[in-house]
């Protein structure tokens, strides 16, 4: 007596999910974001239309047995999408994808670093994705280009074609120092970043020494990198001097370009000049 | 460096052969583009904090918490998906996402490492349940672009597309 019911249950199971599987809906494999487009279902009467994908969920109100409208900008995000329109008796379902629009909209663009020396060859990166106006990253091949524009130097121009969405390039910091701006563009939408080239490591160090009393001047020439930028002010440049066993070291931080110190006259004495790895002239102090 | 990747792609393939729920995971000798160099331990990060993404979002999509994406998601992604949960809650809807295989390859390993691209083929079930009753469940196969950006301890999802295969 227990199993007829069982047994009609089953059957009425069976039933539903015959129903449920019975019909496919006429949908477009593909569109654009934000485009309108139409779903064709069979039926009559009510239904709720489902449209499920991670990027968005819309839920409405149908009617069975005809044309679903829907509106343009209702569904915007890329992605796979799965369809379902539910009545009481059926279940009707089918799949779309949306695609990027293809007119760019948005970039993001990342330049590093945005401080360093100049004349470095391929020390300025640029990496960029593009984006549409949902925000959907566009993945068909785009021309993006990256120009960098020196002071005092011509610009340096690449044109990137974009691999999945993402485009990136190398540029030389300019021989000159200042800042440079670095532009990536695709179609009319463009991003500016600002890199600031400082000047070097001093290139040459020469200094020069004349008595002033019982102390000995010492001066450097306007100290410059080796593409003739003058190193900032307060960079340092160590004077060093040995005499016999001792020696003594004064750190003088760079002012209007030069460095200036008084150090002890001691006859016979050795003084050399540094700043940073580089290496200056020696002179021997002999009255 | 492709040496190290074949590791990841065994380990990957061992560890879903030890965990029946655990989707089976493939990854691909990756095709770079850009000049950094692509570490292994980096790699296998990627791999490991994307996949962990999938199973935060799945759980987060199926009981309507956007809280659950905290971790594995930032940005556009994040915000793409919190909306979703957003609508599915106000329309009285969950949805069950579980994958099932992932075929994972690096794409694009931007030159300041602020970003990781990878393409993932991926097969899940998604199922959506309305008002407590099942509606219906596909087997879907996508092709996912995902870009990934560090944060303090790990790699978050920032871009989560599929696209039509």
């Amino acid at each position: 007596m227990r199993e007829i019911p069982t047994l009609l249950a089953g059957l009425a199971l069976g039933i539903t999910s015959a129903l449920a599987q019975s019909g496919d809906l006429t949908i477009p494999k593909s569109i654009e974001a934000g485009a309108a487009f139409s779903i064709q279902c069979s039926g009559s009467g009510k239904g709720t239309l489902y449209i499920a994908g991670p990027g968005q969920m819309i839920k409405q109100d149908v009617q069975l047995g005809g044309t679903i409208a829907i509106p343009v900008g209702t569904l915007y995000n890329a992605g796979h999408y799965s369809v379902w329109i539910a009545s009481d008796s059926s279940t009707q379902s089918g799949s779309l994808d949306v695609l990027p629009a293809q007119k760019p909209s948005d970039l993001t663009f990342i330049a590093k670093p945005s401080r360093l020396p100049v004349a470095l060859h391929n020390a300025i990166t640029g990496s960029a994705y593009v984006f549409d106006t949902y925000g959907n990253l566009i993945t068909a091949p785009m021309q993006v280009s990256f120009q960098l524009s020196n002071p005092g130097a011509p610009a340096q121009t690449r044109t990137v074609e974009t691999r999945n969405g993402a485009a990136w390039t190398q540029m030389d910091s300019s021989p000159r120092e200042g800042k440079a701006q670095f532009v990536a563009r695709v179609g009319d939408i463009s991003s500016t970043r600002i890199v600031g080239q400082v000047p070097g490591d001093p290139c040459t160090l020469k200094m020069s020494a004349k008595p002033a009393g019982n102390k000995i001047q010492l001066v450097t020439e306007p100290v410059r990198d080796c593409s003739g930028n003058a190193i900032p002010d307060g960079t340092i440049v160590t004077f060093t001097e040995t005499y016999n066993d001792s020696k003594s070291t004064v750190d003088v931080p760079l002012k209007k370009g030069i460095a200036s110190v008084q150090m002890p006259a001691h006859n016979g004495a050795t003084i050399s000049v540094a700043s940073g790895v580089v290496l200056g002239n020696q002179i021997r102090w002999a009255q | 460096m492709l040496k190290s990747l074949f590791v990841i792609s065994a380990f990957s393939t061992a560890l879903s052969a030890f965990a029946a729920d655990q989707p089976a995971v493939h990854v691909e000798q990756p095709h770079l583009q850009g000049p950094r160099e692509l570490q292994q331990q980096t790699a296998k990060a990627v791999v490991q904090d994307y996949l962990d993404a999938w199973q935060s979002m799945g759980k987060a999509l199926d009981e309507n918490r956007p809280d659950l994406l905290d971790r594995d998601f930032t940005g556009a992604a994040k915000d793409k998906i919190a909306a979703t949960i957003k609508a599915q809650s106000a329309a009285g809807v969950h949805t069950s996402y579980r994958d099932r295989s992932h075929d994972v390859q690096i794409l694009f390993y931007s030159p300041e490492g602020l970003s990781i691209q990878l393409a993932d083929n991926v097969e899940y079930e998604v199922q959506l349940s309305s008002g407590g009753k099942s509606v219906g469940t596909q087997q879907v196969k996508a092709r996912y672009i995902v870009v990934l950006t560090p944060s303090e301890v790990r790699w978050r999802v920032r871009i989560f597309q599929s696209e039509a295969q």
